[in-house]
């Protein structure tokens, strides 16, 4: 139940605050009652239908960093 | 971006396995306990056990909502359809929790209850238009990361004044649920769990933020690292626990930015106080009654309770015998530990509530931790 995927919004209906969006290339609508300021190509998490926080792709990179750098301290790949 | 494959990678698996090496100090353990049954899964789906050193451990824990849930609760869902004849909804994994009587809400709809499997809250709610003449009950279930939907969905329902519609509330806490964990006797004074730190659940924490840890880091001395869900997640904070056990720290740090903040999602978090308030005690399968450690709705949302709108006494009801999951969701025993596992309790015929959900440990051990290889298993038990 805690379990999801990143899925990005197609689109948005502002009148019914419902999202289609599309994780791993299904379509499904979303509530988007417990988000603020989702726009079209935002990436949100939706455990059980309902878009909760909108990804970060700086921090999702800024993540990926450390994972480079710790192989560069590691030295060869094994 | 597309946030999957990216933290999947298979050469930086290996760099960041290295590093782990060299990072661990050989002279001691570093048992890391995972709350959250998704990163059990994770972890066992990709075989992170296997790119650790010997001596860093993964202890499971309670992180899985239908292994927690009592089996009285069951019971209770059970009647109301026997009794009252309710239309239930609930997530797909509740329906094959084992009851009492060797009966699960599956086999009852089997034979012919109106149980429905829903993904969604809002599909309850639909159901519950469409049926103006039958009650409809949600049979809410769920940490932190489902209640807000919840929440949602009982402020429409009495916005609507949708009368056939109640909620039988299972929501439970992760802080109360830890808290217990470290301060029951095996780990305080037994000592026979040990556990050095824990990841953090990713998307509980997506809700109420890394905050609430802050207090039992510092209580219990023990780090925290807020973990993702990919399988390079939680290598990464495995190394930045055993950073910190290293250097002798015990902070709350957050490898999941991505999605979790310190804060959290204030909106959801609003909602829900609106709508919950603590119950004083909950029973939890594994843990026992476990003080202000889950939620009910509010007298101004009695309405909608179905725990006031039909009869559900509590219901003491014990496990099959022989079933270990009480244990297995201490972390004072293993799923391989059980006498059941994999004879006669397996995902297709559970015995007990782990074997059932894709974030039980049991289920994480039979799909994918028998197909590990024996020499690495000795290893481990060696070590």
């Amino acid at each position: 139940m805690c379990l999801a995927l990143p899925a990005n919004v197609l689109a948005i209906d502002t009148m019914t605050d419902m999202a289609i969006v599309s994780p791993g290339g299904v379509r499904k609508d979303v509530s988007l009652a417990l988000v603020d300021d989702v726009r079209v190509d935002d990436f949100v998490m939706i455990p059980v239908g309902y878009a909760f926080n909108k990804l970060s792709e700086e921090a999702a990179e800024r993540t990926l960093r450390p994972f480079a750098e710790a192989g560069l301290t590691a030295g060869e790949p094994v | 971006m597309k946030y999957i494959e990216e933290f999947r990678q298979h050469d930086l698996a290996h760099q960041l396995s290295a590093a782990i090496s060299k990072a661990v100090k050989p002279d001691r353990s570093y048992h890391l306990m995972e709350f959250c049954g998704g990163h059990t899964h994770a972890i066992f789906r990709y075989g992170v056990q296997d790119l650790m050193p010997p001596n860093v451990k993964f202890v499971h824990g309670p992180g899985c909502p239908v292994c927690v849930l009592p089996i009285g609760r069951i019971d209770n869902a059970i009647a109301l359809v026997e009794r009252h004849d309710v239309i239930l909804c609930t997530y797909g994994d509740v329906l094959r929790v084992p009851a009492s009587g060797r009966r699960s809400l599956l086999k009852v709809k089997a034979a012919g209850a109106d149980i429905r499997m829903v993904y969604s809250v809002r599909d309850a709610l639909r159901i519950a238009q469409e049926n103006p003449g039958r009650q409809v009950v949600f049979f809410a279930i769920g940490f932190e990361t489902t209640t807000p939907p919840t929440a949602v969905a009982i402020r429409q329902a009495q916005a609507e004044g949708l009368g056939n519609f109640s909620v039988f509330c299972n929501h439970v806490l992760t802080p109360a649920a830890i808290q217990n964990i470290l301060e029951s006797p095996e780990v305080r004074d037994m000592g026979s769990v040990s556990i050095d730190g824990f990841f953090g659940p990713s998307h509980v924490s997506s809700i109420i933020g890394s905050r609430p840890y802050e207090f039992f880091a510092e209580e219990f001395q023990k780090p925290v690292v807020i973990a993702g869900f990919e399988p390079l997640d939680v290598m990464q904070s495995a190394l930045m626990l055993i950073r910190q056990l290293n250097e002798g720290r015990y902070e709350v740090e957050n490898e999941y930015t991505r999605v979790v903040t310190r804060e959290g999602n204030t909106k959801a978090q609003s909602l829900v106080a609106e709508v919950f308030e603590l119950r004083r005690v909950f029973e939890w399968r594994g843990l026992g009654l476990v003080p202000y450690s889950a939620l009910r709705l509010k007298e101004a949302y009695a309405a909608l309770d179905a725990e006031k709108r039909f009869d559900t006494p509590a219901i003491a009801a014990s496990d099959v015998k022989g079933c270990e999951c009480p244990s297995i969701l201490r972390g004072v025993k293993r799923p391989v530990d059980c006498k059941l596992f994999g004879t006669v309790c397996t995902p297709e015929n559970p015995m007990g509530s782990c074997m059932v959900s894709s974030e039980g440990a049991c289920a994480a051990y039979w799909s994918y931790g028998r197909f590990r290889r024996p020499e690495t298993a000795s290893r481990e038990t060696a070590a």
